[in-house]
């Protein structure tokens, strides 16, 4: 085989690769569950958020400032 | 506190202490290696201050110095401390590796020592960014092994089903740094403190390069993007704005990036399909590089306003913007057309420095002052205005300094390929260098801006350190928590 062909054979397949991480990632099925994963840079201030309530400790939402 | 505490109810105990080491050193040697930055621009216009302590004050010991402490010292410490704090936080668990995480401190502060000691002294492999000698390299790849085990541990013990995105950026970025400093440092010592490389020729170069590009695309790329995925939506108050786009972003950017090395040597002795190669994977990077760009952007939409009050956000947001900037303009620079007129010109310096300065810095920045009230248990920082005043500084002195090498760099090009009729050159080489003076001061002047930008922000952290706060910070969850 020659370097021509083979490069025509990468391309196919990285573009094929390509395509399926972006119907992967794009499929309606995993929708939802993506934007729950989006959320989780907040998910441990809930359950500080709480405690925070409890304990009034003015630390906690210093980056809810604005 | 100590360095791993193991306590593991519903809300763990967050790993600080070295999260706040790094931050702290981010500042120092953000100083440090900017000072020395702005110290070399300063004899490019002044030759005399090269003879301020000679040999060792010579521009050609002292410039892999601040390409070594802004890089690896600053940018390196950001990533640090930054990684550390996220994969704790979006993992819902404390580090892993027990005695492991103060290592990887002491030890990367103990490379950064070595390399203020070693590069002025004249130790040097020579390769560009990879210029600390072998016994050097070795301890780096001992801390960053570390560094992997400790990352990669916390994820294994994560609380979470899924690894947020930028836990995989940062991920990408310690695995493939490991690889590209192995590979490229493979090297024969002749004696301590003197080695040849293990590859020669044109090959030596692919390889220096390869690791060279990718220490911009995984170093200062995708290890900063991590950062942007946590510290834009955590600071805008909302989640990043397509998820699904960054899983895109991670793959697309990632098998791409480490093909782009070749553009570096165009018109050189390696092979021209290899040149082809590399531009036209350069071209290709537009896309992920945009794609996350816009993304992080985009996370934005609806709390706009919060820019108007919130210099923090600022920071994050100009830094995606000059993102934009320097990764549209590094794909028109790889095209071996272009790379002709702008190839060892002041152009290629002043690109790397809109990536640098208004990227990686102006993230890592904005990161940084989203970190620290929380770091030291305050509701925000000592002085908000002087982060505003920083934020100023710090965008002015970029303009300036690129921009002057914009005109520098496209003069210097046009002045070297000028031909007369009768085929000698126009322009003997140091008319060119002459030609370059004005815009030597401007860029200096657009460093010491960045610079004393550093140097408020410095102050800010320490009165922000020493407020006294109505509570000092501890393991205690809440404390934690923000």
């Amino acid at each position: 085989m020659d370097a021509g062909t083979l490069g025509a054979i990468s391309t196919v397949l990285v573009m094929i690769a390509f395509f399926g991480v972006c119907w992967w990632a794009f499929s309606p099925r995993r929708k939802k569950r993506f934007e729950e994963d989006a959320r989780l840079p907040f998910a441990d201030d809930d359950a500080a958020g709480k405690e925070h309530e409890q304990k009034d400790h003015p630390g906690d939402d210093a980056d809810r400032r604005n | 506190m100590s360095s791993n505490p193991a306590v593991a109810t519903d809300h763990p105990v967050y790993d600080y202490k070295v999260v706040r080491q790094f931050a702290i050193m981010t500042i120092v040697w953000g100083v440090v290696g900017m000072g020395i930055g702005v110290l070399i621009a300063a004899q490019l216009f002044w030759p005399e201050l090269n003879d301020l302590f000679q040999p060792y004050s010579h521009f050609g010991r002292l410039r892999p110095l601040h390409t070594n402490a802004v890089i690896f010292a600053f940018g390196g410490c950001a990533l640090f401390a930054t990684s550390y704090y996220v994969v704790q936080r979006t993992c819902q668990a404390p580090l892993f590796g027990g005695w492991l995480v103060p290592f990887t401190f002491w030890g990367w502060q103990l490379v950064i020592v070595l390399a203020i000691i070693t590069l002025p002294m004249g130790y040097t492999t020579t390769k560009e960014y990879a210029e600390l000698e072998w016994p050097i390299d070795i301890l780096i790849a001992i801390v960053w092994v570390s560094y992997a085990i400790v990352f990669f541990g916390t994820i294994v013990k994560r609380k979470t089903d899924h690894i947020y995105v930028a836990n995989w950026f940062y991920g990408g970025f310690i695995l493939t740094i490991a690889v590209l400093h192995i590979v490229n440092s493979a090297f024969t010592p002749v004696s301590f403190m003197k080695s040849y490389s293990a590859y020669a020729g044109a090959a030596d170069a692919m390889v220096q390069w390869w690791y060279g590009h990718n220490a911009v695309g995984f170093f200062l790329t995708a290890g900063f993007l991590g950062m942007m995925y946590y510290f834009v939506p955590k600071q805008a108050g909302r989640p990043v704005y397509s998820y699904q786009l960054s899983i895109v972003h991670f793959w697309a950017l990632i098998s791409v990036y480490i093909w782009a090395g070749a553009h570096h040597l165009h018109y050189s002795a390696l092979p021209d399909w290899a040149q082809s190669l590399g531009m036209v994977m350069s071209l290709i990077l537009l896309a992920p590089s945009w794609g996350g760009m816009i993304n992080g952007i985009m996370t934005l939409s609806g709390a706009w306003h919060k820019l108007r009050t919130d210099p923090t956000l600022r920071f994050l947001v100009v830094s995606l913007s000059f993102y934009g900037m320097s990764t549209f303009e590094g794909p028109m620079m790889s095209i071996k057309t272009v790379n002709a007129l702008s190839h060892n010109t002041d152009w290629t310096v002043g690109h790397v420095h809109s990536g640098a300065l208004g990227w990686v810095a102006m993230i890592s920045i904005g990161s940084i002052y989203h970190l620290l009230p929380i770091l030291f248990g305050r509701k925000e920082m000592f002085s908000v205005r002087l982060i505003n005043v920083h934020f100023w500084l710090a965008t002015i002195g970029t303009v300036l300094y690129i921009a002057s090498m914009w005109v520098n760099g496209i003069m210097q090009g046009l002045m070297w390929r000028a031909f007369n009729a009768d085929g000698t050159l126009t322009y003997s080489f140091v008319e060119a260098v002459q030609a370059s003076y004005p815009g030597y001061f401007v860029r200096f002047l657009g460093g010491l801006l960045f610079l004393s930008g550093m140097f408020l922000m410095a102050y800010n952290a320490y009165r922000t350190a020493k407020t006294p706060a109505t509570e000092a910070v501890s393991n205690d969850p809440a404390t934690q928590a923000a």
